[in-house]
């Protein structure tokens, strides 16, 4: 296959300029993921107010498929509510484990092409998996084992 | 058996039509292995050795009367006399048959519960392979003896030998260290080593897992206690490695694992051992793994470990030293002498997302930790990727991977 199925635009400008890559001094839930095969770490920050997501962010080290699915993660949490995170998450992992786009989400899409390269889904979940974990104020440690 | 006829310089082109799994496409593209260090590729001697003993000779070892089990113990016996004159071992008693590296450097650690105590100390280096430091961290925790580390210089990979004594004599009872460092390519004076351990009383273990099918080995001239490695990094099988220790010392040693094979006699409440090697031999062990291993040693020698040194060494520095010109590029290990590997990063690109690039392009290298993790977090890197070179690697694809890692560095450095 062609690299740029894998790494589209949106996933290499991501890595290159991650959004939200910061620590978030209003953040009232912290959550941790790592990939202990390659060592990936992320934190992430989130700032939850009621049942909805007043703000998010993250920080860490790894491949560009980690960072860039944690920079757009947070871009399309903020300002959700928690039920609306879990089924965003969801439509994620079809995306990523399918490869079937969603027309209404191309961000979220860009990350297709990782369907083909299985060892890479967990790359892509895993800033995911850590901000599930924060908002549900789960003080473990996401990890891709 | 057709070990390679060797004139004066070892036709490298030739040997590589050795080696059938060399011949394929991948993504597309001709196969360029470059993660010698994780496991080598076998040549046709030692598959087919494989097969000629499962084909004519297996049965289990020492305890049959009949023809096929005499032929099998031979073999297995065989193995290990040629296992003690490849790497000059005073006898093949010495040699104790193990799973690999990593079961071998168990073994002592397990043995030596009983011979360490509180205020004791183990002695490894900053650069080991995690498997030349979790069984030490493991016999502390059981004995409550502590850590110590020799450092490493920096980015250069170097022991810094200049508080080597005086570390030493912190009641260290035992100094591990690698030959070859897996993640930098450093080749560590092991006879130096071993003689200024031998000074303060020290009981030396040399992991050789990267070097016993790169460089001669002579344990009796190195004058270490012992010398672990595995058969599949030195173009043998997987599950089966050896262990040197000195008789003297083995003696003396307890038993790692119980079982049949590794017994003298044995009562209801208690048994008596068996002599050494087989004490340290419980089970039926993987006696096809010893004649494919013993296949691979007539296999390199035939060649020539010197000029496979030379030859995946020179592959080595070549690539060092023109990767440095690539944008952004930070080198890990010593820029002159060393061991047939590079590691290196990559401003802007992780090392997963460059092997999944050269992947592409046929070319397969490793990236992530190497093992290694406490030597990349003192370095201030989590991950490297690393190229590493065996006997079949030629010049034309080292030309290759330096031009695939500098289209890595645009793409995603862009």
């Amino acid at each position: 296959m062609d690299l740029t199925e894998l790494y589209q635009s949106v996933i290499l400008e991501n890595n290159r300029r991650p959004r939200n890559f910061r620590k978030l001094p209003t953040a009232n839930r912290i959550a941790s993921g790592n990939n202990p095969v390659c060592g990936d770490e992320i934190t992430v920050y989130v700032q939850v107010e009621g049942d909805r997501i007043a703000d998010i962010s993250f920080q860490g080290a790894g491949c560009a498929i980690s960072q860039a699915s944690a920079s757009v993660m947070t871009q399309r949490l903020k300002g959700r509510t928690l039920a609306e995170a879990e089924a965003l998450f969801g439509r994620f992992k079809e995306i990523v484990t399918e490869g079937k786009p969603d027309e209404e989400d191309l961000d979220l899409s860009a990350f297709a092409g990782v369907h083909q390269f299985p060892a890479r889904i967990k790359c892509a979940t895993l800033g995911w998996h850590a901000a599930i974990n924060a908002v549900h104020g789960e003080s473990v440690t996401a990890t891709t084992e | 058996m057709n070990p390679p006829i060797v004139a004066s310089a070892p036709d490298w082109a030739a040997l590589r039509a050795d080696f059938p799994i060399l011949d394929q496409t991948v993504h597309g593209r001709p196969l360029v292995y470059l993660d010698n260090g994780a496991t080598t590729q076998k040549p046709r001697a030692v598959i087919e050795a494989l097969v000629r003993y499962y084909e004519r000779d297996n049965a289990n070892v020492h305890r049959g009367v009949h023809e096929l089990s005499y032929r099998a113990t031979t073999a297995y016996e065989a193995a290990r006399a040629r296992a003690a004159r490849f790497i000059h071992a005073g006898a093949p008693e010495e040699i104790i048959f193990t799973r690999g590296t990593t079961e071998g450097l168990n073994l002592i650690a397990y043995s030596f519960t009983s011979r360490l105590k509180p205020g004791d100390a183990i002695l490894v280096t900053e650069m080991e392979h995690h498997s030349n430091l979790v069984p030490w961290q493991l016999l502390a925790e059981r004995t409550g003896a502590k850590l110590l580390f020799v450092p490493i210089t920096g980015d250069d990979g170097l022991l810094d030998l200049s508080h080597l004594d005086e570390l030493l004599a912190r009641n260290v009872k035992l100094f591990a260290f690698p030959q070859i460092s897996n993640s930098l390519g450093t080749i560590n004076p092991v006879a130096e080593l071993c003689t200024r351990a031998r000074r303060h009383g020290v009981v030396t273990v040399v992991d050789a897992a990267q070097s016993a099918g790169h460089l001669p080995i002579d344990v009796t001239a190195l004058d270490c206690d012992f010398l672990a490695f595995s058969g599949h990094k030195m173009a043998g099988p997987t599950g089966i490695g050896v262990l040197y220790g000195r008789q003297a010392l083995l003696e003396t040693m307890a038993p790692f694992q119980g079982g049949g094979e590794m017994i003298a006699s044995v009562q209801f409440d208690h048994s008596t051992w068996n002599k050494v090697p087989h004490k340290f031999e419980a089970g039926t062990p993987d006696i096809a793994g010893a004649v494919g291993l013993h296949a691979a040693m007539d296999y390199l020698d035939a060649i020539g470990r010197p000029a496979i040194a030379e030859h995946d060494g020179h592959l080595a520095r070549d690539a060092y030293a023109r990767l440095a010109s690539v944008p952004g590029i930070r080198l890990f290990g010593p820029p002159g002498e060393r061991g047939g590997l590079v590691s290196f990063s990559l401003a802007g690109a992780h090392p997963h997302d460059v092997v999944t690039f050269a992947d592409q392009e046929g070319i397969a290298l490793r990236g992530g930790h190497h093992c290694t993790q406490p030597l990349w977090r003192k370095l201030g890197v989590t991950a490297t990727t690393r190229a590493s070179f065996y006997l079949y690697n030629t010049a034309a694809e080292v030309d290759f991977l330096i031009e695939v890692i500098g289209r890595a560095a645009r793409f995603f450095g862009g």
